[in-house]
């Protein structure tokens, strides 16, 4: 089963003072993954940039890096593009016993952007946290999967939180976010990878779209209007990476176009940038997932 | 010198039994490498050798030799901070030239180990694939820059300039306790002690074989020129700034070597290319020995909070557009963990054991380890595995000999058991002991020894001396390493004579074309405003030496003249109660701070008598009383700050910094005289207000000669506002900040009059056609709004 997508996003920033020269990165051009093809797209701004490449960063995120050597009072960041999604198999639970991640992990000799080495332990947004921790070791049970397990933890965490786009900044800490039980996907996100790490699960973070309008007779899903975040976990050698929505407490599936992938909200930002400006600005994101 | 002399010279000092010493053998009999160095210390009286070392310790001083201390432990800890003098060991440590040669190729082996494991960690991963380490201490190493992976450096190097920290066993044989690869310092600081220990033991540098250090210095040099590949582009030094505990050492360094020193700000990266933002705009750099830790040197691509880096920056090196010493990602070198695995890698990658050992170091992320770990914890120092402290730097959860010095809780067995992949365990070594001289006697000090390796196209270079820590305690172990010891000299003694040698010898590659200097909008901007600062300062004390002579002619009793000269220092925000006011303390204050940011660019001599100056006004604060005795102490400031204005302005070559110096007294000097003018050459009726604001223009005598009449107000007015031969009038300061500008403009290549040069031309012409009888009190105030208008003007032109 397959779907096709015509995907539009736009990130326009407004400043009150222009913003001095500056520099930008962007991470807004899906990634092509065994069930996910970039079928077309581009990235483009307004205004054109002075100087611009365009790479893979090490995760394999494609990545474009801007220069403008003017001021600017306003920029726009689009992405165009049609993208071909297949549904993930589901299958069978080939994961291993929660207990036995860790002795799995050990054994992958591989610092490979795919290996699991990377999210474990602490990244530049998450530290341990040992209230989130003992959040995530009272969603198991001995002699659960990994898979189960991470299952559980996600299914926990949308229980628990309140989808609330007000109660939270891109900048809010996971523990602050988990204290008050608000948030976005960003936050649900970062709070079930601190919990999946403290359980010995390595787990990282995806940003992407989700489908704007349901199919006939489904519930909408939460995160649809602005760009979405949901979690890879590494559920054992054989199971590998596995990716779950705690947002809408489901397995990623043919509604989620993945972006970028990264240890934390800060290897995948959309937009990383600098620009220098005394006054205030002002961003707004639009996000269309249209399916063809 | 009889050998008894020598023998009791030498009785008293006893090394400790089991411990290597540097002077005296295990049979209690003086190594004869140190023969010359005691002789002549035998031979001294005690008095003769306090001045010897008073020498050192001044010249230190002189030079502003200062590194920030941390709180805590050594130069490497990064919490807290104060600045401090130079704590030398007058004594230095004597190495034979045969085993500093041995020592020597044992760093160049480990050296070029440290290249091949980067280049791997960077590149194909084969160690950690083919099992030599393991995966997580390198995913997990917040120094392994991902966004480096797959970088290939310009050059084909990774490393270029490294240090070790060494210490000897008790069965005299050197290990390394830490590999530098980050962004060592110490190098300047060496070269600074050496100085000091040239002036203490002049002779024995003229009689003995002390090996030189410039030549280390002068192919370090070529070999960052000869980086620049095609000749384009110049070479920097990065530094993270004043703030940073060695900047000294990087701004001595940069004028030692004669390279920029930059800071992140100074670049900017455009089309893919770095450069650095002149006052004449981006010039590009080819080279950069980066004094900063990567992951701060980019936001965008590094860590995202850092306040320090250049966007950009990895994309430049990425894109091959420059080179820099070391690779950024370099850091990931230096954690504990990895000299665990160090010498089994060695004998895979270079097929040979480690000539130079590193301190035994056990991981316990792996059970045989462990387990060994916590059957020795008596033997051991335990602590992070990722920590790139020395071990001698203490952190909070260290456990050594079994227990927690900084007093954390539980079990150490417990800990190793439950957090086993982050430790690593690492023997508690005994270091040698090296003879200090304190209270007179010669005692036994425990001692590190950093040494400095730099790659040149022959090969790695290792510098002939180093920088030795010394402990304050006798204690051997490297807990006596910690918490302010003192630093030494450490001399290379060959058997042949050396060869008299200094950076300055000719013999060079192609590269040494001098460009044409370059200067950051940065360091103009502070050299603008040291010159306004010290120039605020002076006419500040002026003032006050007026007020103060006033005040004592006529007592408390209110004198118009009295009231108006304290209104006029009020409205400087200087409080009249406080003889020496604070704010003139702070002017002061001010220009050190920007004197501090171009120490590179700054004569030793001109720094000196800055400090003297604002040391001088601090002390005189303290004990001065108002009248006469502060219109003396006035005076003395005076002549400090004449002292210094003298320095910097007659003896400065005329290159374009000092311009921005010139411009920026200039500006300050006619705001003032405008505003002298105003406030007592304009009152009708206000008694003594001509004569003292002759007397505040310094221009007493010269009104006496030129008009040998009364003050009246047109002679006062001609002479401090329009005549263009007083260097005390207004016209006379803009005709030098038309001088300057012009020059400015001249040398960036800029057709036509600028902004700045507009306004400029525009306020010389006016005072040029003026007469006494037009420069009324709103003219003036006119005239110093222009002159607002001229700094601004120079600002947006020049300064960012």
């Amino acid at each position: 089963m397959s779907q096709t997508y015509d995907i539009t996003l736009r990130i326009a920033y407004r400043y009150q003072n222009p913003a001095a020269a500056s520099r930008t990165l962007l991470r807004m051009l899906p990634r092509t993954l065994p069930d996910q093809q970039l079928l077309y797209g581009t990235v483009t701004t307004d205004p054109a940039p002075d100087h611009r490449i365009d790479e893979l960063d090490f995760f394999g995120n494609p990545c474009t890096e801007l220069a403008h050597g003017r001021r600017l009072s306003e920029i726009d960041f689009l992405f165009k593009g049609r993208v071909l999604r297949y549904e993930p198999a589901h299958g069978l639970d080939l994961s291993c016993a929660l207990e036995d991640v860790p002795r799995e992990v050990a054994q992958i000799h591989s610092i490979a952007p795919e290996s699991p080495h990377h999210f474990v332990g602490a990244s530049p947004r998450l530290r341990p946290e040992p209230e989130i921790a003992a959040f995530a070791r009272d969603c198991v049970a001995p002699g659960l999967s990994a898979l189960a397990a991470v299952d559980a933890v996600s299914a926990a965490l949308h229980d628990a939180f309140a989808f609330d786009p007000g109660a939270t900044e891109v900048t809010t800490t996971p523990i602050e976010a988990f204290r008050a039980r608000r948030g976005v996907c960003q936050d649900i996100s970062h709070v079930m990878i601190t919990g999946l790490r403290a359980l010995g699960i390595p787990a990282g973070y995806v940003s992407g779209f989700l489908r704007t309008t349901p199919p006939e007779g489904q519930k909408r899903l939460e995160g649809a209007d602005a760009m979405h975040a949901w979690v890879r976990a590494w559920c054992g050698a054989e199971a590998g990476w596995v990716a779950f929505d705690p947002t809408n407490a489901i397995r990623a599936g043919s509604d989620h176009v993945a972006v970028a992938f990264g240890r934390d909200y800060s290897d995948v930002a959309p937009v990383k940038g600098s620009l220098r400006s005394s006054g205030s600005h002002r961003t707004t994101h639009h996000v269309d997932v249209v399916p063809v | 010198m009889t050998p008894e002399q020598m023998t009791r010279f030498l009785s008293g000092y006893a090394p400790i039994e089991g411990v290597a010493d540097e002077l005296k053998r295990a049979d209690g009999s003086m190594r004869p490498v140190w023969d010359p160095l005691m002789r002549h210390l035998a031979g001294q009286s005690a008095e003769t050798l306090a001045r010897a070392f008073a020498r050192g310790d001044q010249y230190l001083h002189d030079t502003g030799v200062y590194f920030r201390q941390h709180s805590g432990t050594g130069m490497d800890a990064e919490t807290g901070s104060l600045m401090r003098g130079w704590p030398l060991s007058h004594v230095p440590v004597v190495i034979a030239e045969a085993e500093w040669a041995a020592l020597a190729d044992g760093i160049a082996q480990r050296a070029e180990l440290l290249e091949r494991v980067m280049a791997d960690l960077y590149g194909p991963g084969d160690l950690v694939r083919d099992g030599f380490l393991p995966a997580d201490l390198v995913a997990q190493n917040p120094e392994w820059l991902r966004p480096v992976v797959g970088m290939k450096p310009r050059s084909g190097h990774y490393l270029h300039f490294l240090a070790f920290e060494l210490g000897r066993s008790p069965d005299g044989s050197w290990f390394v306790l830490g590999d530098r690869t980050q962004a060592p310092s110490g190098a300047g600081f060496a070269l600074e002690n050496r100085m000091a220990s040239t002036r203490i033991f002049h002779d024995l540098f003229q009689t003995t074989n002390i090996e030189r250090l410039a030549g280390f210095f002068r192919s370090f040099r070529d070999a960052m020129n000869g980086l620049r590949g095609d000749g384009e582009g110049r070479v920097g030094i990065l530094t993270p700034g004043q703030h940073t505990d060695t900047y000294y050492e990087h701004a001595y360094i940069a004028r030692y070597l004669g390279f920029s020193l930059l800071e992140c700000e100074d670049l900017t990266v455009q089309d893919g290319r770095l450069a650095v933002r002149t006052i004449n705009g981006p010039e590009p750099v080819g080279v950069l020995w980066r004094r900063l830790d990567s992951r701060f040197a980019d936001p965008l691509e590094l860590d995202e909070t850092s306040a320090l880096g250049t966007p950009g920056m990895v994309a430049a090196l990425r894109a091959g557009a420059m080179d820099m010493v070391n690779c950024l990602g370099s850091g990931v070198l230096e954690s504990r963990a990895l000299m665990a695995f160090l010498p089994r890698i060695a004998r895979h990658l270079i097929g040979a054991p480690l000539r130079l050992p590193n301190i035994a170091t056990w991981w316990c992320g792996q059970e045989t380890e462990k387990s060994y770990v916590k059957a020795n914890l008596e033997r051991m120092m335990i602590g992070s595995a990722q920590s790139t402290k020395l071990p001698f730097d203490i952190e909070a959860n260290t456990a050594v000999a079994g227990r927690f010095p900084c007093g954390a809780d539980g079990s150490v067995s417990d800990w190793i058991e439950r957090e086993g992949a982050q430790l690593v365990g690492q023997e508690a070594v005994t270091l040698s002991t090296t003879p200090a001289m304190i209270d007179g006697k010669l005692v036994p000090r425990p001692m590190v020894v950093r040494v400095f390796a730099a790659r040149t196209p022959n090969g790695w270079a290792v510098m002939p001396g180093g920088y030795a820590r010394i402990g304050r305690g006798g204690d051997p172990t490297t807990l006596g390493m910690q918490a302010g010891g003192s630093v030494a000299d450490v001399w290379i003694m060959a058997d042949q004579p050396v060869v008299q040698d200094t950076l300055a010898r000719a013999q060079s590659g192609p590269f040494l074309r001098r460009l044409p200097g370059l200067l950051p909008a940065r360091a103009a901007d502070n050299l603008y405003w040291l010159g306004r600062y010290v120039e605020r300062a002076e006419g500040s004390v002026r003032v006050l030496r007026a007020y103060h002579l006033r005040l004592e002619e006529y007592g408390r009793r209110t004198v118009p003249l009295v009231d108006r000269l304290g209104r006029f220092l009020e409205s400087y925000g200087v409080d009249t109660r406080e003889p020496v006011p604070e704010a003139l303390l702070s002017h002061l204050d001010a220009a050190l701070t920007c004197a501090s940011k171009v120490r590179d660019r700054f004569s030793t001599d001109g720094w000196t008598a800055l400090n003297d100056l604002a040391d001088s006004a601090r002390e005189l604060s303290e004990r001065v009383a108002p009248g006469d005795d502060a219109a003396r102490a006035m005076s003395v400031l005076l002549r400090k700050t004449a002292g210094f204005s003298g320095l910097v302005h007659e003896n400065m070559f005329r290159f374009l910094g000092w311009r921005f110096l010139s411009l920026g007294r200039a500006l300050e000097r006619a705001d003032h005289m405008a505003s002298v003018l105003a406030s007592f050459a304009m009152a009708e009726g206000l008694d003594g207000g001509l004569d003292a604001t002759v007397e505040i223009g310094d221009s007493v005598m010269t009104h006496r000669r030129r008009y040998s009449v009364e003050t009246s107000r047109d002679t006062v007015i001609d002479m401090l506002a329009l005549d263009r031969d007083n260097p005390r009038s207004i016209l006379f300061q803009i005709d030098r900040v038309r001088e300057d500008e012009s020059k400015l403009a001249e040398l960036s290549g800029a057709q036509g009059v600028g902004e700045a040069g507009r306004k400029i031309l525009m306020l010389q012409t006016a005072l040029a056609v003026a007469t006494p009888e037009q420069i009324t009190a709103r003219r003036l105030s006119r005239t110093r709004r222009e002159l607002a208008a001229i700094s601004e003007a120079l600002t947006a032109q020049y300064l960012s």
